[in-house]
């Protein structure tokens, strides 16, 4: 930090993206518009699970205004964002996974006339019994939805046992045991998918995409269409809204590559809302078995967790999200012992994938109502009971995670005193509520999507002779402010406003590799990544501004647009000066930072997923009122604290926790993904999907913690997605503390309430299992690993 | 001006956006949106759902918000049409895009054009509105991102801005 603190970070300024998005200026895929431009539209498959013998577009391209219909036969190379599950294919080669996998695509002179076009390609579909649910596909141990995988329908099963597990729970005083359903929900980002290719005559492909994650969709693309990686230019075009929605390569983008490479014309594709539910990649639905053991004040002795996923179609993301549900129940409170089983299948539905908070708000909805029931079982304030076990800073937890700072304990204060948690607990009349729930998430993953060890974020920062500032880096800004954090960081270390630094992001020929906006890891990898390249930059400026201010460069810090002493303040020189001067001396000045987060203790095989650089922390409180008689609920107020480190932007951190609080109210009230027992998608429009407008969302009371974690740029964590995990319990917790009902699904409507009140509505049912043996692991037997802090 | 079509089946419409009067060639069968997008160059107004589901299309004509999706290209004709584009006061940003901007409304910024439109009708009726009634008015256009708390701090902060100027021209 400098002499006088931060001059832009941890204050409430602007986004350098907001007059060009409120002047309606940004220009998102679907905005653009290339010369000869054709339109593509994909075929999709009427059937949830069917063998394809024959596609013939022999009468498609006789339409007029027609150019090419590509069908999987010309895309056949099989691509997925995981390398070990790389099972998806652009358009189907043989096989259709469910309804609306793309089966063919077309480009022609307009939307209409490529819709047209569809009507007319024929396909010899042998329709196949569909599975529908996780019971399902276990049980059709000879009808496979694929073949690469081991065993029938299961992409993946783990099993984990940390610490002494059963000793865990001998030394219960008492042990609780329940079940838990989290139905699937979608993203529904206001921006369709929108992707535009141009195959130029010097061999060169470029394609702009609304994409969380322009390096993956370079390499797919790169695999799929055997062209080098050198020759393919991907753009992440503002993206207008993922949450998660956008990280995968997807069907559309491989195939108006694909078709812009056949008629050496541009093709654009844009997805209508109804396919946007078809594409999917969102919410898990996950059917969970948790066992909790604890002493009579409340301590956990033990946990045994089981979760159920219906994957979908493909793997997609699956492979980490099944983990996923697994991991994080550990960094909250203190837990000497966990086991965990988990198993993804296979379903002829549109593939999970990763929504905000990616697999851990099931298990937290679990786990967070379980803690609920207890407390009042055992006549303990439910806050109380978690705040006497809160993870220590600097600790490691069961399953070998380092927790580094952790604000939890002051969060679940802050929700407490600020929403009058003690005088309405169990005392507001009926029909009225309050419930409580506390949550943790990663700042960013600890390991890249694919194995390598090179940086998972690089940044490089030219400085030219006028005093011009760019940089440049790899990054996608979804809206989360991606762009913003870029300028502010480069801005706050070399003392320059942040609308005087150039941004330019998410360009594969100019910008150096970032893995991508997903698992909440941009702030904090990008962020350190332009410290060090501001850092490289200040090096040159301090040894010739050094000599001309006659001062020590270690003397030296940039602030108001100057190279200036701390100790003697007048003696300074202009930004814009210095960088000539360094020019004269060094030759075109430029700098490089990157960054890869720390390892953690865990040295087991599926110890990848959970590590991050800081684990961000929230707690929740959510009042309400329940109607008795209609089952409808009214939210009255969210109260929401969250540990963000530092606020690298009170404003912008702000949003993303009200966002967060907003999300997570649409998945617990009423958003779900479902479906007929044809595998038709019961809801696929924005009028049938409901989701919170302006009228069902209440005041939103947000308080932020700050920590100031050393892994962070300038002690920032995350903020986008950890504060959507406790509203969903802290919801459940609240209807029961209303009208005395447990509601152990996800989402809480009307009908189940209703029912849960006329003693109808059971508890979810889990499948019947044999897990794999559990690998074992125990703190103490990780790596030693050194850390900043 | 004649009605007859041309070869790809367009019709040349009279359209006056933003104040100014376009001659343009369009489909009958097209909607507002898809000529001001697409004939028009107009890409400020966003599209979400093309059904009358998700209000980001909203645009103003004759001063009412209406979703230009639902609505034909030649029923706008010879109406005041007014977009996000038309928003700004003599290169100035009008005082709803400035505080959207400040107050960090525009995350994603997709439904913002919308929503803008959908406020600017607000206010020019009801300059002092209620929460409530910014609900209200808000409440058919979607968004994603914000959980409309700085959305609606936003218009709340463009009333009492424009208050103010107002006082200063009194």
């Amino acid at each position: 930090m400098k002499k006088n603190g931060f001059s832009v970070i941890g204050k409430p300024l602007p986004r350098i993206d907001g007059p060009a998005k409120c002047a309606g200026d940004t220009r998102y895929a679907d905005d653009m518009v290339l010369p000869r431009m054709l339109f593509s539209r994909l075929l999709r498959s009427p059937h949830p699970h069917a063998l394809v013998h024959g596609v013939s577009a022999r009468r498609a391209l006789e339409l007029p205004g027609v150019h090419a219909v590509i069908t999987g036969a010309d895309v056949p190379t099989k691509f997925g964002i995981m390398p070990s599950t790389q099972d998806e294919e652009a358009l189907a080669v043989d096989k259709v996974r469910y309804v609306g996998d793309p089966v063919a695509a077309v480009a022609a002179v307009s939307e209409d006339a490529a819709e047209e076009a569809l009507g007319l390609i024929d396909v010899d579909y042998e329709v196949l019994d569909p599975i529908l649910s996780i019971e399902g596909a276990l049980a059709a141990e000879d009808h496979r939805i694929h073949t690469w995988n081991r065993h029938a329908n299961i992409q993946k099963a783990v099993s984990f046992e940390f610490g002494d597990v059963d000793g865990g729970f001998e030394e219960a005083d008492e042990v609780f045991e329940g079940t838990y359903f989290f139905q699937g929900n979608t993203h529904l980002p206001m921006e369709q998918y929108c992707a535009l290719a141009s195959y130029t005559p010097d061999g060169k492909l470029t394609l702009w995409s609304s994409t969380q994650t322009p390096h993956y969709v370079h390499r797919a693309l790169s695999r799929v269409l055997g062209l080098p990686m050198g020759h393919i230019r991907v753009v992440a075009t503002p993206v207008g809204g993922g949450f998660g929605g956008k990280s995968d390569p997807f069907s559309h983008e491989i195939a108006v590559a694909k078709l812009a490479m056949i008629t050496g014309r541009p093709v654009k594709i844009t997805l209508n809302r109804e396919e946007s539910f078809y594409v999917h990649r969102g919410r898990h639905p996950v059917k969970m078995w948790m066992r909790t053991g604890v002493k009579r004040d409340g301590t956990l002795t033990g946990m045994w967790f089981r979760s159920f996923l219906d994957g979908g179609g493909y793997s997609s993301y699956g492979l980490a999200t099944v983990y996923y549900t697994g991991a994080l129940q550990t960094v909250t409170y203190e837990l000497p012992a966990y086991k965990f089983e988990g198993v993804r299948v296979f379903t002829n539905k549109p593939p999970c994938g990763p929504k905000r908070g990616h697999g851990t708000p099931q298990p937290r909805f679990a786990m967070e109502v379980q803690l609920d029931e207890i407390a009042e079982k055992l006549g303990l304030d439910p806050v109380e009971m978690r705040l006497k076990q809160v993870v220590a800073p600097d600790s490691v937890t069961v399953n070998g995670l380092r927790v580094s700072t952790i604000g939890l304990r002051e969060c679940m204060e802050k929700v407490a005193e600020r929403s009058g948690w003690k005088d309405k607990h169990r005392a507001l009349p009926h029909g009225h509520g309050i419930g409580f729930a506390a949550s943790s998430y990663i700042s960013g993953a600890g390991l890249p999507i694919y194995w390598n060890d090179m940086p998972h974020s690089g940044v490089q920062l030219r400085a030219d002779r006028g005093g011009g500032v760019t940089v440049f880096c790899g990054s996608t800004d979804i809206g989360q402010g991606s762009d913003s954090i870029l300028a502010f960081a480069v801005a706050e270390e070399l003392g320059l406003r942040p609308e005087d630094v150039r941004v330019v992001t998410a360009d594969t020929d100019l910008t150096p590799v970032d893995l991508g906006s997903y698992s909440s890891r941009v702030t904090v990898m990008t962020g350190n990544a332009a410290i060090q390249a501001c850092g490289n930059l200040k090096e040159r400026l301090f040894e010739v501004a050094s000599e001309v201010l006659e001062v020590p460069a270690d003397d030296l810090e940039m602030e108001e647009g100057q190279v200036r002493s701390r100790s003697l303040p007048d003696r300074g020189l202009a930004f814009a000066e210095c960088v000539e001067r360094a020019e004269t001396r060094f030759g075109t000045l430029g700098a490089t930072g990157s960054y890869r987060p720390p390892r953690h203790p865990g040295d087991y095989k599926g110890a990848g997923v959970g590590p991050t650089p800081s684990y961000s922390y929230s707690a929740a409180v959510v009042e309400l009122h329940c109607d008795g008689d209609t089952g409808e609920i009214r939210i009255d107020k969210v109260w929401i604290a969250h540990d963000c480190g530092r606020a690298f932007n009170p404003l912008w951190v702000e949003g993303q926790v009200e966002g967060s609080v907003y999300m997570a109210l649409g998945e617990v009230l009423m958003e779900e993904q479902i479906f007929r027992k044809s595998g038709v998608h019961k809801i696929p429009s924005i009028l049938e999907y409901k989701s919170p407008t302006t009228l069902e969302t209440p005041p939103i009371e947000t308080i932020l913690v700050e920590t100031d974690d050393p892994e962070g740029p300038f002690g920032a964590k995350e903020a986008g997605q950890g504060p959507l995990l406790p509203v969903i319990p802290a919801v459940s917790n609240a209807v029961y503390d209303a009208v005395g009902a447990r509601i152990h699904e996800i989402p809480i409507t009307p009908d189940k309430i209703l029912r849960a009140l006329d003693q109808r509505l059971k508890d979810p049912t889990v499948p019947e299992f044999t897990f794999p043996a559990p690998i074992r692991w125990a703190p103490g037997q990780g790596v030693e690993v050194p850390q900043k802090s | 001006m004649s009605d007859s079509e041309t070869i790809t089946g367009k019709r040349l419409m009279r359209l006056r956006v933003n104040g100014e009067p376009h001659e343009v060639a369009g489909h009958v069968t097209h909607s507002l949106l898809e000529v001001l997008r697409e004939e028009m160059g107009l890409t400020g107004t966003k599209h979400g759902c093309e059904l009358g589901e998700c209000g980001t299309c909203t645009v103003l004509v004759d001063g009412e918000p209406i979703y230009s999706c639902l609505m034909l290209a030649v029923e706008a004709e010879d109406r005041e049409i007014t977009t996000v584009e038309g928003l700004a006061l003599q290169g100035r940003p009008h005082p709803l895009q400035r505080a959207f901007s400040d107050l960090g409304a525009a995350q994603c910024g997709y439904c913002i054009p919308g929503i803008l439109l959908a406020a600017k009708a607000l206010l020019d009726k009801q300059p002092e509105p209620a929460r409530a009634e910014i609900e209200e008015a808000l409440s058919g256009n979607l968004c994603r991102c914000t959980g409309y708390t700085k959305i609606i701090e936003s218009v709340e902060q463009a009333v009492r801005e424009m208050r103010g100027q107002e006082g200063t021209r009194a």
